[in-house]
């Protein structure tokens, strides 16, 4: 690198220097603009191969001549400093300006320019971008699966429910805050499962009877996660500590378990649910496909769980366990007030992937017959009058999943720094 | 007294809850298989499995027995595994080395890639390259070679294929390159050791891996031809492609799905492994005049990989479980042709669930003991 010193800027002839670097960087920059936006290239008179070489070269000389150690100028020294530390960088760094600029066009013109959303039917879909009416007229069904259209006040009821009830942590009253944990933990599954079981599967108080297998979609999603994500901690959390126990049968089993459902994949589980797990049921005892597809997830994540919070157990230093047996604490007084609360604070980013996890997995509920949103996706993209929306769909799911997702990473992170002890 | 009481009283509670779940199910099991006069036994793999299957790396047609359906799956499911590990750990690592990269836009791109594809479910993602994005590559009559010998198109990917003669030869002759080489790094070692003489291990280890091989098609009788794809008109409308290699687009699909999904998680690992040494590391290295080269090779990587390895191992563990998902699109791996097919045919529920579970089970026991062994061996021994 030291051999290209020359066309190289000292603090003197500077300014010369930085007019001609960003002049070629921007007559780069504006060759693949105009050749992305406008389809026009003006390098056509070259031939092909350099005509399309041309504005990296230019914009590598450009960045190479503005390359500086020390200017006195901000931006240039940040830009410097930032990307264009040497030719390599300056390469890379061009090559994904490019490829921004080329990809926005058809981006945008495929999702909004020449997308449709007016219309009820196919044959309003006549441009070249995508179909939004086919999200517009099957949204219903993504959210709500098959699910009666005059009934879904039952589900927005009780999601609004759990969703207000969630937020009574926020109160800030002294007498209410010592039941906290007791609500959460035992109380607001308890309403969850009360609020479910007779507002959206109906069958009392004059309510109509819904079937679980017309549940579906976005709702079906929540409500599995949400029920999985309540039974798996406290299994989870027993699996570790009979892992980390001194009694030896204990322990045998709950390894034995722990590395069962760690070994097999979520899909053969759920088969296993589905088709094996009812030769194991009495006869005439019936169980719903819904239920048992929650045990099965519950059981397959609470391994997982247990793991992540084994982890938070190793960590925590000897001493601790001493000094809660020295004031003459026993085993579940210990745990409960010395070691669980350090330790799971120590583990709540391994349990936010754990149950991100979760929420990824769901989907695969498809095999015991269940659709939730990728399911109805699929049953939507083979109905006869909207064929060859498949793209449509898919980016819908992945945008409403991405957006969970990184909703629940970020907060788990606000969490994590929220809850950080110095030790 | 009371102690020892206090410790046995808990464990044969738990054994006798355990047993007895046990015990109930099994029995329910008896009861039901009675009623449906079915007999527990594996006498059933040995029959003709009478279905036919896609896409197979060994000969089958319905003639065979179940045994050979299953094996027929677990090859495919291990093709998928190790395409998918090889994918994801190129990707993974070039993704983890950008994520340090100094300059701004690369590190922003790398990180927005490991945001973006880690937070999306990978059955969306396969069935995303399955159904929307390979579905829209054109028909093979439309098709228009890429360097004249690969043809993407919406029926898969068709390749040369490699047409050996005395393949073994060329086999033995690899295995004896590698053996050789072993013994001269062993010999350069110690030479070193013993009279601080240099050899060039290197260029001499590349030389044989070469040489070797090239030798046999010189004088060994080895040859090698390719059989390129041919488009063939079968009728009007239908058209297929004679001779070379063609690869299913479910198994391109599950294969890019799996490797860009499993490589955002060993982009991280990757990332936490180097930025896991102290600076001082490097400091030290340098400071005892190591050239930039040693330093990565002697006191960087050595050391980073002890942090990358074994969460990467467990990422590819889980890509291993995750290629089940090729159900949902109908590649033939285990879990379709066996817990799906077979069982369906067979109705032998709790044989064919139980054989499939062991199989994952045992892939997974077998590497984690390996794993054990390999962290127990390059662990730091402090004092």
């Amino acid at each position: 690198m030291n051999k290209l010193n020359f066309l190289r800027p000292n603090i003197e002839n500077l300014n010369t220097y930085l007019y001609v670097g960003i002049f070629l960087i921007s007559i780069a920059i504006l060759d693949v603009t105009l050749n992305s936006f406008f389809n026009t290239n003006i390098t056509s008179f070259l031939p092909n191969f350099i005509s399309f070489l041309l504005p990296l070269i230019i914009g590598t000389v450009g960045l190479h001549i503005i390359r500086i150690e020390f200017s006195g100028i901000k931006n240039l020294d940040l830009l410097n400093k930032n990307i264009n530390t040497n030719t390599f960088n300056a390469v890379l760094t061009l090559l994904i300006i490019f490829a921004v600029i080329k990809s926005i066009p058809p981006f945008l013109s495929w999702f909004i320019i020449d997308a449709t959303i007016s219309g009820d039917t196919k044959e309003a879909c006549t441009g070249t971008g995508a179909c939004w009416t086919y999200i517009k007229i099957w949204l219903n069904r993504f959210i709500y699966g098959m699910y009666p259209n005059e009934l879904q006040w039952r589900i927005n009821l009780s999601f609004i429910a759990l969703i207000g009830l969630a937020f009574v942590g926020l109160i800030p009253s002294e007498k209410i805050k010592k039941f906290l944990t007791l609500y959460y933990v035992v109380i607001y599954p308890i309403i969850a499962f009360v609020l479910i079981y007779y507002l959206i599967s109906g069958g009392a108080f004059g309510l109509e009877w819904v079937e679980t297998g017309a549940w579906g979609g976005l709702s079906l999603t929540f409500i599995v996660s949400f029920f999985c994500l309540i039974f798996c901690f406290p299994v989870g959390m027993f699996l570790a500590l009979g892992r980390r126990s001194d009694l030896p049968t204990v322990r045998y089993i709950s390894v034995g378990f722990i590395e069962f459902w760690r070994g097999v994949p979520l899909i053969t589980v759920l088969f296993m649910s589905s088709v094996m797990f009812p030769m194991f049921l009495p006869e005439d005892f019936f169980m719903d496909k819904l239920v048992r597809v929650i045990i099965a997830i519950s059981l397959f994540e609470a391994a997982y769980v247990a793991e992540v919070i084994r982890g938070g157990l190793q960590a925590l230093p000897r001493g601790q366990y001493d000094a809660a047996k020295s004031l003459g604490m026993g085993y579940w007084k210990m745990h409960i007030f010395v070691i669980l609360p350090q330790a799971l604070k120590l583990v709540i980013p391994g349990i936010a992937n754990t149950f991100l996890a979760l929420v990824k997995d769901t989907p695969l509920i498809f095999v015991v017959g269940l659709l939730e949103i990728v399911g109805m996706l699929n049953l939507a993209k083979t109905n006869p009058k909207w064929l060859g929306y498949a793209m449509e769909g898919y980016v819908f799911a992945a945008i409403i999943f991405w957006i969970i997702c990184y909703a629940m990473s970020k907060y788990s992170y606000n969490l994590e720094i929220k809850y950080k002890t110095d030790r | 007294m009371n102690f020892k009481l206090n410790k046995i009283i808990p464990q044969l509670a738990t054994l006798l809850a355990v047993i007895l779940v046990f015990g109930f199910l099994t029995y329910n099991a008896q009861v039901n298989m009675d009623n449906r006069g079915i007999e527990f036994g594996f006498g059933f793999l040995t029959q003709e499995s009478s279905f036919d299957v896609q896409f197979s790396l060994i000969d089958y047609d319905g003639s065979h027995s179940y045994a050979r359906a299953y094996l027929v799956g677990l090859l495919n499911t291990l093709l998928v595994a190790f395409i998918g590990i090889i994918l994801s750990t190129i990707l993974g690592v070039i993704v983890g080395i950008a994520r340090l990269s100094p300059n701004y836009l690369i590190e922003r791109t790398a990180a927005w890639y490991v945001e973006f594809f880690r937070n999306i479910p990978l059955l969306l993602q396969i069935f995303f390259w399955y159904f929307a994005a390979l579905r829209a590559l054109p028909l093979p009559q439309d098709t228009e070679p890429m360097f004249g010998v690969f043809f993407l198109t919406i029926k898969g990917l068709f390749v040369p294929r490699f047409v050996w003669e005395n393949l073994d030869i060329f086999f033995y002759s690899i295995i004896a390159a590698i053996i050789s080489i072993v013994i001269i790094r062993n010999y350069a070692r110690k030479l070193q050791e013993n009279e601080g003489k240099q050899l060039p291990v290197f260029s001499i280890s590349v030389g044989l891996f070469i040489i070797l091989p090239l030798l046999t098609f010189l004088i060994g009788g080895v040859s090698l031809n390719f059989s390129v794809p041919e488009l063939e008109q079968m009728s009007n409308t239908s058209f297929k492609y004679k001779g070379g290699l063609g690869i299913p687009p479910e198994l391109i699909a599950l294969t890019l799905a799996l490797g860009l999904y499993t490589a955002t998680f060993i982009a991280e690992c990757v990332r936490a492994g180097i930025q896991g040494i102290s600076k001082g590391q490097k400091e030290a290295a340098a400071s005892i005049g190591l050239t930039p080269r040693q330093i990565l090779k002697l006191v960087v990587m050595p050391q980073a990989l002890r942090i990358i390895i074994p969460p990467t191992t467990n990422q590819y563990l889980n890509l291993t479980k995750n290629s089940s998902l090729a159900a949902a699109i109908a590649y033939p791996d285990l879990v379709l042709i066996f817990a799906g097919t077979a069982l369906m045919q067979t109705g032998r529920a709790i044989e064919i669930v139980s054989i499939t579970m062991l199989t994952y089970l045992s892939i997974s026991l077998s590497i984690s003991v390996l794993m054990n062994w390999y962290n127990k061996k390059i662990a730091i021994k402090e004092k």
